[in-house]
């Protein structure tokens, strides 16, 4: 399964670290392969890597891309996309 | 499902016990409290400095069987985190790991790590990839 996705970053202070790290631990607890970009164009990274997601330094209202790949790919879009509407809150524990 | 205790711990060695707490802090509020976590931080007279014995007291409170991985600060965090490591049983001195990170950084960076189920080599590299960036 391969499926892609987009929502906008509503989070005041952008992708910062709190938020970069409730990505990364929602994004580990899927099986498919999870990739984000601040553009449609990519470069895609890793949303499994808390590093590469920290580093991406994104602001406030850009528009996130998430592309994900295995069978789980349908439920990790639709979780991330989630994340990010919901401002974050819905991180797992 | 992986439990707490199969998470790689981490250890959080400061001269300064209130960095060592609010490196502490932060892991707790940004990663959760999921994962085996410890810090020790001042000498043992209450002063700044670290001590061998709160280190080898931290990495026990933190054990995990998947290894345990420490972030110092400076010098004689790293020497005494080093001789720690020594004073522990044989079978423990293996699985355990200093990561050439920043400390509080390379804190969340472990921890997340940790949380998502990585191993020990993976959770340090992942640490020490951040404190790359900083360069």
């Amino acid at each position: 399964m391969d499926i892609h996705g987009s929502v906008q970053l509503v989070h005041a202070g952008g992708l910062h670290a709190r938020p970069a790290v409730a990505l990364t631990k929602l994004a580990k607890t899927f099986r498919a392969k999870i990739l984000i970009a601040a553009s449609a164009e990519g470069p895609w990274i890793d949303a499994k890597s808390v590093v590469k997601v920290m580093g991406m330094k994104t602001p406030a209202h850009s528009t996130l891309f998430f592309h994900a790949l295995g069978d789980d790919a349908r439920a990790a879009i639709e979780a991330m996309t989630r994340l990010v509407e919901e401002d974050f809150s819905g991180a797992p524990e | 499902m992986i439990t707490a205790t199969d998470k790689v711990g981490i250890v959080i060695v400061s001269h300064s016990a209130k960095v060592a707490l609010g490196a502490a802090e932060m892991v707790a509020q940004m990663v959760g409290s999921d994962i085996p976590l410890a810090w020790t931080g001042g000498n043992s007279e209450g002063g700044l400095g670290t001590s061998v014995e709160q280190i080898i007291d931290a990495i026990n409170a933190a054990w995990s069987e998947a290894g345990v991985a420490i972030l110092v600060d400076l010098g004689g965090a790293e020497t005494n985190s080093e001789m720690a490591i020594e004073m522990l049983p044989l079978e423990r001195q293996d699985r355990v790991v200093i990561c050439d990170a920043p400390v509080v950084e390379g804190a969340i960076m472990a921890a997340t790590e940790s949380w998502g189920g990585s191993d020990l080599d993976t959770v340090r590299r992942t640490a020490e990839e951040f404190g790359k960036k900083m360069d």
